[in-house]
């Protein structure tokens, strides 16, 4: 039967790529197995986090927004019109959407399949070229270079340049891998993949690949029951196995996968199945080479086995960063994936540190983020401030005890300092034995800086209330902040030496509403925006949170957010500087990126006259929450 | 309840399976099938049924896949009704005699609900079609896009609008129109769209 609808579409598909390069009879198949949808403006198709649908979507009419949300703002990264395609990522990586894709206006979709047109992409070399091409230079339709747009968009969120190189570059993959003989029992194979947790076993006779066996044969040949668990390696095993030669780009590695439909290449030392066995590939290898996304550092960060494998993880945070920056990604959200991505750092290199004394923990201890990384506020590489605590035990141990653990301390700071985090230049370190004591004398430290917080040598205490517990006890943890969470409540005293200390940086604009730049030194007639914009707001929003009592919440945009809710009078206030501070942070790491600096000077000349307009905003919340501070602290009768 | 169906003593297999369709009450995955016909004029008793298009609905999408288009043969063919359907416009296209015809658009719809513009006629014609065969009526859930129209907008029962004008409010393309699979088409995305906008 003749079926005029799907030749409808048929006919609108066929003047767009890649269904351009599709035999009509095929787009008719491909049309008559579709949907059509019909979305409201605002309706969703489908949201970040959903597991990814059967089909994928080509847009008929009208225009679809995708976009990341992050504390319930959704930020719009591409949109999609006519003729656009969206949703195709299981093709290539088989996860659950990253973005959500909402109408912008009232749309017809149509909907394909994946599994229908799947034959498609890899029986035609254009189709399959195409995809590629879009994949690798992320955009929309490489065929189109006034329209760019990205193509994978929903997949992955990466700079165009360093998409490119990387998808050239060679593939990263397991070298010698697990290699077993023909008559092997398949039992004793399925074990040797379970213990070393991997997916495929190279058969191999001479040292050359005569087969394969997956988990996907285990699960159709095995566990079906068509054989026994006791049959041969020979019997079970995929023949012939696809070879490839060492150095292969990442680009190639796909291409071939989808070409055989494979999920492993083998790689031989000339790249026939007539030279030795000299690694293997996964499609895992493929996914990971193309993604800088935080998922697969976090994978990546948790198996690196030295300083070098978590400084590349670090290198590739960086890109994530500036392109999370290009494509307008709030700056919360992006603080958020950085903090979490150092924290695992410094986990690994905690971790990497004891394996390297030999020796466990003598005692439970707790590693301690202070300052900017406690904030969970840092995007560019700068400092480390860091301080640890160890469970009270008996005196003649101490020594003993605290030595253990400046040793661990100075190895941990000596990994993060080759990742690239410097170590304070205050000392404020872990390794300081002055920053590495027992809970009871860290609780007497706190006690000191909240009763007698102007007194000489106590008076760096302010970076250590922004404090982030990152790997270590709960116990030592929760002791610790409820004894200072007891100390600090109705102590004026601390409060108003925290709030004198706020104010000593003035507001940065002048009287006649110009820029406050230095005045001399290095950086002269620079805005240090740092210590001018930046600093007041971290200041103020901690003193405002520990005088409520939110000993927890460290991070300056998270405090004024929940300052907001507590105290709904000056919400509008506290709201205002969440957002001036996020603005100034994204000032501050563009700068940063830019000129591969910590970001703390800002050259006005450079700045455009809206980025100026938009900086010299962020300055009246400053201005307001310090007056604020000044009549709530009763600063003026204090001094 | 119209039990005729049940008076003509041995009854086609077919329509048994249809009627049998009717028992359970799956209300989760509900299938709509949105219908047009072309017929030889607009009085139900005299004329009769051209050619008909259905397409499935399920959920917001209307499902490509699911389509019918059946020509039906009909003696009663003259000059006039050619030119009010354009039916001459698919010449090759196989026709079937009515009884056909029926068989293969029962078979289609199953239990679905059916859905239609001003579908009242189109719905009487089947049942006619249906009688010369000495069988019941129809048992499908019916629902009238202009009905639902007219719920929408909270319009006076009585109100009209002509599918084309319909289009029109709601900014539907009318390129698909003029044949019965068109028209049925043209249709479901009205339905769609009124379905969401209703919440049905």
């Amino acid at each position: 039967m003749k079926n005029p609808v799907a030749q409808g579409i048929a006919d609108f598909l066929k003047h767009f790529p890649p269904f351009s390069s599709l035999e009509y009879t095929g787009l008719m198949d491909i049309s008559a197995q579709s949907k059509v949808i019909y979305l409201e403006k605002n309706q969703v198709l489908f949201k970040g986090g959903d597991a990814t649908h059967a089909d994928f979507y080509v847009v008929k009419d009208g225009a679809v927004g995708l976009s990341l949300t992050s504390d319930a703002e959704e930020t719009l990264i591409d949109k999609c019109d006519e003729g656009d395609i969206l949703g195709l990522r299981p093709f290539f990586a088989k996860n659950d959407y990253l973005m959500t894709a909402r109408a912008r206006e009232e749309s017809i979709i149509y909907g394909i399949p994946i599994e229908v047109f799947r034959p498609y992409i890899t029986g035609n070399p254009k189709v399959l070229e195409f995809l590629l091409e879009s994949f690798a230079s992320q955009t929309r339709n490489p065929y189109d270079k006034e329209r760019s747009g990205k193509l994978m968009a929903e997949n992955v969120v990466f700079s165009d340049q360093v998409a490119d190189i990387q998808y050239f570059q060679p593939i990263k993959y397991t070298r010698n891998p697990i290699t077993a003989n023909a008559d092997d029992v398949l039992k004793f194979i399925a074990k040797t993949m379970a213990n070393s947790a991997v997916g495929s076993v190279i058969i191999q006779e001479n040292q050359l690949p005569i087969g394969i066996i997956t988990d996907r044969d285990l699960r159709s040949k095995i566990a079906t029951g068509l054989l026994s668990i006791d049959v041969e390696a020979r019997e079970v095993m995929t023949s012939s196995v696809i070879t490839v030669p060492e150095n292969i780009s990442v680009a190639e590695a796909q291409m071939l996968m989808l070409k055989h439909d494979v999920g492993h290449l083998c790689v031989t030392r000339d790249g026939s199945d007539k030279s030795p066995v000299s690694g293997i590939i996964s499609e895992h290898d493929v996914v990971a080479a193309q993604t800088n996304t935080p998922g697969v550092l976090l994978k990546q960060t948790r198996r690196a086995s030295n300083a070098k494998e978590l400084k590349y993880v670090r290198e590739k945070l960086t890109d994530l960063i500036q392109s999370s920056i290009d494509s307008l990604i709030p700056i919360s959200h992006i603080s958020n994936i950085v903090a979490e991505i150092n924290i695992a750092i410094t986990r690994r290199a905690i971790e990497l540190a004891v394996e390297k004394i030999g020796s466990l923990p003598p005692v439970r201890f707790v590693w301690m983020n202070i300052g900017s990384q406690g904030r969970k506020e840092q995007l560019l590489l700068t400092d480390q401030d860091n301080a640890l605590i160890f469970e009270d035990v008996e005196p003649e141990q101490y020594n003993n005890v605290k030595r253990y653990f400046l040793e661990l301390a100075e190895m941990v700071i000596e990994y993060l300092g080759k990742v690239g985090y410097e170590p304070s230049p205050n000392k404020l370190l872990a390794s300081n034995p002055q920053w590495c004591k027992s809970l009871t004398d860290w609780m007497k430290q706190y006690d000191a800086w909240i009763n007698t917080p102007a007194e000489k040598n106590v008076e760096v205490s302010t970076i250590f209330f922004d404090f982030d517990f990152i790997y270590g006890a709960p116990a030592i943890e929760d002791a610790l902040s409820s004894h200072i969470g007891m100390n600090i409540s109705r102590n004026k005293k601390f409060f108003a030496y925290l709030a004198s200390d706020t104010l000593q940086n003035p507001p940065p604009l002048g009287f006649f509403r110009q820029f406050l730049v230095e005045s001399d030194g290095e950086h002269k007639d620079y805005f240090d925006i740092k210590s001018r914009a930046i600093e007041p707001l971290t200041d103020a929003a901690r003193l405002l949170a520990l005088s409520m009592n939110l000993i927890e919440i460290t991070n300056t945009y998270h405090r004024f957010k929940k300052l907001a809710e507590l105290e709904p009078k000056n919400a509008e206030l506290y709201e205002e500087c969440a957002e001036a501070f996020n603005t100034l942070m994204r000032f501050r790491t563009e700068e940063g990126l830019l000129n591969n600096s910590n970001g703390k000077y800002l050259n006005l000349n450079e700045l455009s006259k809206s980025d100026k307009v938009k900086l010299k905003n962020c300055f009246q919340p400053i201005s307001d929450i310090q007056d604020m501070i000044k009549h709530r602290f009763s600063l003026t009768s204090i001094k | 309840m119209a039990f005729d169906w049940l008076t003509g003593g041995s009854t086609p297999q077919f329509w048994k399976n249809y009627v049998a369709l009717f028992e359970g009450d799956d209300k989760e995955h509900r299938r709509y099938v949105v219908f047009d016909m072309e017929a030889s004029g607009l009085d139900w008793k005299e004329d009769v049924i051209l050619s008909i298009g259905a397409i499935g609905v399920v959920g917001n999408a209307i499902e490509v896949g699911d389509f019918l288009q059946v020509f039906v043969q009909q003696d009663k063919f003259t000059t006039q009704s050619v030119a009010l359907s354009g039916v001459l416009k698919e010449p090759k296209a196989e026709k079937f005699v009515e009884a056909e015809a029926m068989i293969q658009f029962l078979n289609f719809v199953k239990d679905a609900t059916l859905v239609g513009h001003n579908v009242n006629l189109d719905i009487e014609m089947i049942n006619q079609a249906l009688k010369r065969l000495d069988l019941g009526r129809l048992k499908n859930p019916i629902m009238d896009t202009n009905t639902l129209y007219q719920r929408w907008k909270d319009l006076p029962d009585d109100s009209h609008i002509s599918l084309d004008e319909l289009c029109d409010v709601l900014k539907i393309g009318k390129s698909d129109r003029h044949t019965a699979s068109g028209n049925a088409y043209t249709t479901a995305l009205v339905f769609l769209k009124l379905k969401r906008k209703l919440g049905i």
